[in-house]
């Protein structure tokens, strides 16, 4: 019988050794210092070795915005970002939009709106527009459609989504 | 993803320095693409070179009149900035139609031109691919080819070029300022791009030991009468099927200057001088903008699934330019005229 075909596909750069750099990230406030392989993600480093799951793993690719995070203060999919390069960085994930115990307006509002049916999109839809209400371009729901269509929500939550949004930019006094 | 090194350069000398040092090294700024292609095995550098932390952050105003790009300035920063949004509304809007606003973020001007095409069999490793892996044969020419290019292609190469912002870029006649080893250097924006012809591998003028450093705009934005129109399969976030941008100059209804580019359809931002002068001093009617979409779709040759841009792309050059002539350029989240 012949090798398994794997066998023949292992590539020796892939044995690099793992040279692991340690890096400081500020997340939802707290100084986190860790080591880190040049190809962890953000989205990894969160999830596997900080133990912050609720930034969620979506396509991996940057096209459902499921990972969605503030870095200094502005939205990234952070499935698409390598964490060594956010050495120094502030991180806000959704553990750490909930002041004091009160949830964030954005929090409240997808509750009350009922934004959601799964969830799974739910910490990226509300990161992002955390950071859609901080960058302050979507002043109508056409333009918190356009600005939102990076998060997909595969049970098509849109409506509610929209409602929930326009109900917190309300409540934050962001609405014109 | 292969394992790979990681290096931040200090500086411009020392990122050239570090991307001649090793020819499987890549630089990284915003990552979008490059780590997109990376995850699925296309790109598997040996080292990635930091570049984030080099002083290209600045909108600067030019001597004579135009503005002065960093190639690190995040595309959301650039269509939002006030400058681009006042004198070159063109380029804010083709900005503002491609992505999503978390890529925007991320991704840096220099790296948007450096985008790779979306090829569905570029992406798939399973497949041949000339441009993925030379001489292994293209399997987009008799494959599900809907997305691929209508002109320019070559037997190697139907693939396209992803990017919106190239596009304004292309029409506004933008340069591009590369630093290497020999010192700097500026590229007419239609020469930094190449045609796919039997080298599909290789996209771009850039020299292998070569950065981009910055745009340039000259001082001529077409903010009065421009538009840029991108028509896809869904209204948000999606590839062009065909896009257009067109700036106009108008004297008395009567077209002085004009620039036209296209996207979607070719392995570069599409333009044709000619299709340009002959807007020259005609008035800014359905008459002459046909006759412009001609002279750009000359030589336009579709394949199984993507004839039907031929006539699409054909239709939206003579909406853009109206657009423009009208001076109701396309609204990029409501997809609305103005």
């Amino acid at each position: 019988m012949d090798e398994p075909s794997s066998q023949s596909r292992v590539r020796p750069e892939t044995h690099l050794k793992p040279r692991k750099i340690s890096v400081t990230l500020n997340i939802n406030g707290e100084q986190r210092e860790l080591a880190v392989a040049p190809w962890t993600t953000l989205l990894d480093a969160l999830r596997d070795r900080l133990g912050l799951t609720g930034a969620k793993k979506g396509c991996d690719h940057g096209q459902c915005g499921a990972c969605t995070v503030l870095v200094e203060g502005r939205r990234v999919n952070s499935c698409l970002t390598l964490a060594i390069m956010k050495d120094g960085a502030h991180i806000t994930t959704i553990e750490g939009l909930a002041a004091d115990g009160a949830l964030h307006p954005l929090q409240q509002a997808f509750i009350d709106h009922d934004a959601f049916q799964c969830g799974y999109c739910t910490p990226g839809q509300i990161c992002s527009a955390a950071g859609l209400i901080a960058e302050g371009k979507a002043k109508t729901a056409d333009e918190i459609r356009e600005l939102m269509s990076g998060n997909i929500c595969r049970c098509g939550a849109y409506p509610n989504i929209v409602a929930a949004i326009e109900q917190a930019m309300g409540a934050m006094g962001s609405k014109p | 993803m292969i394992n790979f090194e990681y290096v931040r350069a200090r500086d411009v000398a020392d990122a050239v320095r570090e991307v001649s040092a090793e020819p499987a090294a890549k630089f990284i700024a915003g990552g979008t693409n490059l780590i997109d292609l990376m995850k699925y095995d296309v790109e598997r550098p040996m080292r990635l070179i930091d570049i984030t932390h080099l002083p290209l952050n600045n909108v600067e105003e030019t001597a004579n009149g135009g503005l002065r790009i960093g190639a690190l300035v995040p595309n959301s920063d650039l269509a939002y900035h006030p400058l681009i949004e006042k004198r070159y509304p063109l380029l804010s809007s083709a900005i503002l139609a491609g992505a999503s606003q978390q890529l925007r973020n991320m991704a840096s001007t220099g790296g948007n031109l450096m985008q790779r095409t979306r090829c569905f069999y570029f992406y798939d490793v399973a497949t041949p691919c000339n441009k993925r892996e030379p001489g292994s044969g293209c399997s987009a020419i008799n494959g599900i080819n809907r997305i691929n290019a209508i002109l320019g292609t070559s037997e190697a190469c139907i693939a396209t070029h992803p990017s919106d912002m190239c596009v304004a870029l292309a029409a506004l006649e933008a340069k591009v300022h590369l630093a290497g080893p020999a010192g700097e250097r500026a590229i007419a924006f239609s020469d930094f791009h190449r045609l796919p012809g039997d080298t599909p591998q290789i996209d771009t003028n850039l020299e292998a030991n070569e950065i981009i450093t910055a745009i340039e705009l000259p001082a001529q934005g077409f903010a009065a009468n421009y538009s840029y129109l991108k028509i896809r399969d869904r209204l948000s976030y999606a590839f062009a099927l065909v896009s257009v941008a067109a700036g106009l100059e108008l004297e008395d209804g009567r077209v002085k200057d004009a620039r036209l580019a296209l996207g979607g359809v070719a392995h570069k931002p599409w333009r044709n001088p000619e299709a340009e002068a002959v807007l020259r001093s005609q008035p800014a009617d359905l008459n002459a903008f046909a006759k412009a979409a001609e002279i750009l779709l000359r030589g336009a040759k579709g394949f199984a699934h993507n004839t039907f841009k031929i006539d699409l792309t054909r239709r939206a050059i003579c909406r853009t330019l109206a657009q423009a002539a009208n001076g109701t350029p396309q609204i990029q989240p409501s997809k609305k005229i103005r």
